[in-house]
């Protein structure tokens, strides 16, 4: 009883040295979002390219990326050639171009192709206010009944695409299809 | 020398007026500034996650800061406008968290380490005090073997 008393401060430690040592491979900037299995909030908003109005049926259906960006965010323009190579192998991405002009958006599309099957213009930011943004780049992943599942914040690149985002994205496409 | 500690601390106490973030509101009431004021200093800045909105520069901050004003001219309670910002940014936007099952350590932990505190101490307490309790010297059968021992002595002694 008395060496086992003695142990205590070793176990206290132990304790301490297990949390301690996960904190350093937690990432601060990373929350967990609040919209995980809720559905993506309704939206009434011009498309950055042509003259109409796109809503959230424009882009339920089929499972997606929706990739949050803007002309202003640095971050955006490393991420743009990863969403080509993501878009050329098929996979629906729809955009969001946040508190943005869309003329500057309109000339980005054009100079570095364009990945989007759609593009929705959010200049005020209420749709990113919705979907709980706090900065670009920011990409959710919904299924074809328009559920957010997955939220990724920072730059895709093909490793996070590879490791992480693909088989989720894939498992989204093999439950529409029993 | 006491002026230069007064400059500092002067000059330490701006700081916090400083650092605060400048809209241009207009509140109806004095009450109702307090009330825009209590409540984006007790909302978190999701970006820059060591501020709360009413000292943040960033622009999600402006952003929140706008839809917590417009909310309060709509006449929502605070209530309604903490549901609205967590249905979106989750907890993490409260600097005062609700108790649920997973900010329970947080809650409690403290309370729960106290307590451990006091229970080791009270074994402490109660462990020294019985040893102060048990009688000081010898034990009679120890006395008299000691007795029999320093009268023997003197005989043993060899020259």
């Amino acid at each position: 009883m008395k060496r086992l008393i003695l142990l205590v401060p070793l176990a206290i430690f132990l304790a301490v040295a297990v949390f301690l040592y996960r904190g350093l491979f937690l990432n601060p900037s990373e929350l967990p979002s609040a919209l995980i299995d809720k559905p993506f909030p309704g939206f009434e908003l011009p498309a950055v390219e042509g003259d109409k109005t796109v809503s959230l049926a424009d882009i339920k259906g089929k499972p997606a990326l929706v990739n949050i960006w803007a002309t202003w965010c640095i971050s955006c323009k490393v991420e743009h050639p990863v969403l080509n190579e993501i878009a050329k192998t098929g996979v629906n991405i729809y955009g969001v171009n946040y508190k943005d002009d869309n003329a500057a958006a309109q000339k980005w599309l054009k100079e570095f192709q364009n990945p989007y099957q759609l593009n929705i213009s959010d200049p005020k930011g209420t749709l990113g206010l919705d979907l709980g943004v706090y900065g670009a780049p920011e990409t959710f992943l919904i299924d074809k009944n328009g559920i957010i599942r997955h939220k990724f914040v920072g730059v895709i690149d093909e490793s996070v695409w590879r490791d992480q985002l693909a088989p989720l994205y894939q498992a989204l496409v093999d439950e529409g299809t029993p | 020398m006491k002026r230069l500690l007064a400059a500092c601390v002067i000059g330490l106490s701006l700081i916090g007026v400083a650092n605060a973030a400048i809209d241009t509101y207009v509140f109806k009431t004095d009450a109702e500034r307090m009330r825009y004021r209590t409540l984006t200093e007790e909302l978190r800045c999701p970006k820059c996650q060591n501020q709360n909105i009413a000292d943040s520069d960033a622009p999600i901050a402006m952003d929140l800061r706008a839809e917590i004003y417009r909310m309060m001219e709509e006449g929502k309670d605070n209530q309604q406008i903490i549901d609205y910002l967590v249905a979106r940014y989750g907890n993490f936007v409260l600097y005062n968290p609700p108790v649920t099952a997973r900010t329970m350590l947080l809650w409690y932990g403290p309370g729960g380490l106290l307590i451990c505190g006091f229970i080791v101490l009270a074994v402490i307490l109660i462990r020294r005090r019985k040893k102060a309790a048990a009688p000081i010297g010898l034990l009679a059968d120890e006395q008299q073997r000691l007795d029999a021992l320093l009268t023997q002595a003197p005989l043993d002694k060899k020259d």
